[in-house]
């Protein structure tokens, strides 16, 4: 008993030493960033045009992009980052431990992760949703025309759910072929067993690169789910929140006002008063973000206007070649807005 | 006397002499092979023809795939995308360097390879067991690590590329072995080496130093194949003592000694190899202090090292219970103590006798280090698996390309390891043979 009674007090004190560890959830990231001389950002362990180490082992991609705007708007150089890849298990974790400063890797933003979970999505990068991949010699042209299809999709996932709803409130038919695994599913899309196949959009461009003849197939316009990727971060510092939702809105402003990485320096000069605001040429705006009153100039500086960052890395100049959509300005039919800088 | 002898004769015994029998069919040749192999019954006969039968059906397919119908280079993925194309092999020549060392900037692979080299031609010393009269086979296998993995591997383009580096840190490698030659050190010397100084020369050459004007890599940046073989070697090295410890301790009398060894094998042993890595990549950091946060790769090491420990104590347990109480005895009676009774008498005939087992659990650790990848390191599996992504490159047959890379890379390390132990076992048995 007295053994037991030891150990007990023993598991004890490990544990009070072991929780003000736990405890500590860094209030004042900007400063311990940087303390440190670097970000520290959760990236996907490799998905195509997100996350993704090219050749040289360099990361890539539009959430990598993200967390190098970040590190451009406090020190000024995009290459002060150091990537983190995470798996789905692990990513939460490392974000609510304070092992990362900003989770950049293509989670779904959803009222029971910001609610249950102590994090805040900063905004969305990049609104994806599930859709359909069909040959273009069916000659269908929206999702309505599925009805009677036979279709491959993953097991087990909300993809599959997504798509008995989409159909049964369209009330029509179709025959679901399941695999456990996702790329079994394009290969029997591939060799002809199913008429469609269904992932989320962004994965249907990507798998689209594994067929045979990525040419002979269409990915249709309807979009049947929310599936809205963003970086998140940690509750409880509302500067470092406001600092990396506004380097995703500096980016979209770029774009909106027309400032890229090539006229940024150009741009200095415009006579617009917005394009002076936004490039800290008139009245200071950094300030209040903890930051430089160049900030937004070292984002487009470093990396491009939202634009650009979506062509180079998933748009028309990739070899993923998805289409803006829903992803375009507000102005020009899409749903990317961004408060202005005033 | 004789004649009584005979009429004496127990009955069990043969009186006459046995029939001659007719002389044996020749039992050599290939002729002779053939039909006691073969065909010594009609179900072998059937077996032999089907699985005859099967590799003429495999074979020619997977040759096929693999060279005549291969695309042996292209500046991208297209040409391997063209309908009837085999295994794309430019996809791995152009993924090369980042299936060797992940994300280490490229400026700096020099120092993977020097690190590689040295401990190569280390560990080559401290394995080959013959001194003076290894040369030759000391000499080859420096040639045929290094060879194998900076010309065959990575393909001769590769070594094109940078040929002043690579040749300069080979000629390192070979002078190294020369000079360890002609100085005749002995092992004890050589491990001192191996096991003393050269971590200290991997962490500060590998993560850089600013003192010595060595940038520094932070260990995210650390990948590919050399980190399969950073988490293999730590694993086997700590594994082995640690194990030898734990045997012995829970043989030993003194109850805390023989608790704590049982309760760490016993807990280790009972939950798998991705609960100890999830444990060490989000439990250590919660239990040290905030400044001491281990790495994250140290953490997956830490945790490979650990597993290994367990499984090893229980084999090398297997071998000292084999070991008769004679020899304990024999040894006290020699006026031995603890200390040397088993460093002298008891651990070297165990250890023999486990050799199999040792070598079991060093390939399946060695196999095991691809799931480190699952805490997000990035071994060589994670780098073929992430570089099977880039859309450059995506097509039908780029999976089973960087696949089939990855299983010959295994199987030549773990049929090396193989070989290496039934060499040994054959030398260190020399003894007892009958």
């Amino acid at each position: 008993m007295k053994r037991f009674v030891a150990t007990l007090v023993a598991t004890a004190a490990l544990g009070a030493l072991a929780f003000p560890a736990l405890a500590q959830s860094g209030s004042k990231t900007l400063e311990q960033v940087k303390q440190k001389g670097f970000l520290t950002c959760g990236t996907n362990t490799g998905l195509a045009g997100f996350g993704l180490p090219d050749d040289k082992g360099n990361w890539t991609g539009l959430d990598v992009d993200l967390c190098r705007g970040v590190a451009a708007a406090i020190f000024g150089d995009p290459s002060k980052v150091k990537f983190i890849p995470l798996s789905a298990k692990d990513r939460f974790t490392a974000l609510q431990s304070g092992e990362i400063d900003v989770l950049s890797r293509n989670g779904t933003w959803t009222q029971s992760r910001e609610a249950e979970l102590g994090l805040l999505w900063a905004g969305v990068n990049y609104y994806d949703g599930q859709g359909f991949m069909v040959r273009k010699k069916l000659n269908i042209a929206s999702a309505l025309e599925l009805s009677g299809a036979s279709i491959c999709v993953q097991q087990g996932t909300t993809t599959e759910l997504n798509m008995a709803d989409f159909f049964r409130t369209n009330s029509m038919k179709y025959e679901g072929v399941a695999f456990a695994d996702i790329n079994e599913a394009v290969k029997a899309y591939d060799s002809g067993r199913c008429d469609a196949y269904t992932t989320d959009a962004s994965g249907l461009y990507a798998s689209r690169l594994k067929l045979v003849n990525p040419d002979e197939h269409v990915v249709l316009p309807e979009i049947i789910s929310k599936e809205p990727l963003g970086p998140a971060v940690r509750q409880g510092d509302d500067q470092w929140f406001n600092l990396v939702r506004w380097t995703h809105f500096a980016m979209i402003n770029a774009e909106e006002l027309g400032v890229t990485k090539a006229n940024v320096d150009e741009q200095l000069k415009s006579t617009n008063p917005e394009v002076k605001r936004f490039l800290g040429v008139e009245g200071d705006f950094g300030k209040g973000l903890g930051l430089s009153k160049a900030w937004a100039y070292q984002i487009v500086k470093a990396v491009g206007n939202y634009g650009e960052v979506f062509d180079r890395n998933v748009g028309a100049n990739s070899s993923l070649k998805i289409k803006r959509g829903l992803n375009n300005l507000w102005s020009k039919g899409g749903i990317q807005y961004a408060p202005p800088v005033r | 006397m004789t004649d009584e002898t005979v009429s004496f004769h127990p009955a069990y015994l043969r009186g006459e002499a046995a029939l001659a029998q007719p002389a044996p069919i020749t039992t050599s040749g290939p002729v002779a092979w053939v039909r006691t192999r073969l065909r010594s019954g009609w179900l072998s006969g059937i077996l032999s023809l089907l699985f005859i039968l099967l590799l003429v059906w495999v074979i020619p397919d997977l040759f096929r795939f693999f060279f005549l119908d291969a695309v042996w280079s292209a500046p991208d993925g297209s040409a391997c995308r063209a309908p009837g194309t085999g295994a794309c092999w430019a996809f791995i020549e152009r993924k090369i360097d980042f299936f060797r060392y992940g994300s280490y900037p490229s400026e700096a692979h020099w120092r993977v390879d020097l690190v590689l080299i040295i401990g190569a031609v280390l560990a080559a010393r401290l394995l080959w067991p013959a001194g003076r009269k290894g040369m030759a086979g000391l000499l080859a296998f420096l040639l045929g690590v290094p060879l194998l993995m900076f010309l065959l591997i990575p393909g001769p383009a590769a070594v094109m590329r940078e040929p002043a580096t690579e040749l300069t840190i080979f000629a390192i490698g070979v002078g190294l072995a020369a000079l360890l030659e002609a100085t005749a050190l002995s092992t004890g010397l050589v491990s001192l080496l191996f096991f003393a100084v050269y971590p200290i020369f991997v962490v500060t050459l590998l993560h850089g130093s600013v003192t010595l004007g060595l940038s520094i890599i932070d260990t995210n940046l650390w990948g590919g194949i050399f980190v399969s073989l950073l988490v293999a070697t730590i694993g086997i090295v700590v594994s082995l003592p640690a194990g030898v410890l734990l045997a012995l301790g829970r043989r030993s009398r003194l109850p805390f000694v023989r608790l704590f060894s049982v309760v760490f094998i016993e807990f280790v042993r009972g939950v798998p190899l991705i609960t100890v890595l999830f444990m060490a990549n989000t439990m250590l950091p919660l239990f040290v202090p905030e400044q001491l946060t281990p790495d994250r790769l140290l953490r997956p090491l830490i945790g490979v090292a650990v597993f290994a420990s367990a499984y090893m104590a229980e084999e090398i347990r297997g071998g000292l219970q084999a070991i008769s109480k004679g020899q304990y005895e024999g040894a006290m009676a020699l006026g031995l103590g603890y200390g040397k009774m088993m460093r002298l008498v008891v651990l070297p005939q165990a250890l023999t006798l486990v050799i199999p087992g040792i070598v079991n659990i060093f390939i399946g650790l060695f196999k095991d280090t691809t799931l480190v990848a699952i805490v997000g390191v990035f071994d060589f599996l994670r780098t073929v698996d992430t570089a099977r992504v880039d859309p450059a490159w995506s097509g039908p047959t780029i999976s089973a390309t960087g696949y089939a890379f990855a299983a010959l890379f295994y199987f030549v390390f773990c049929f090396g390891m193989s070989r290496y132990s039934l060499m040994m076992e054959r030398r260190l048995s020399a003894g007892r043979r009958h």
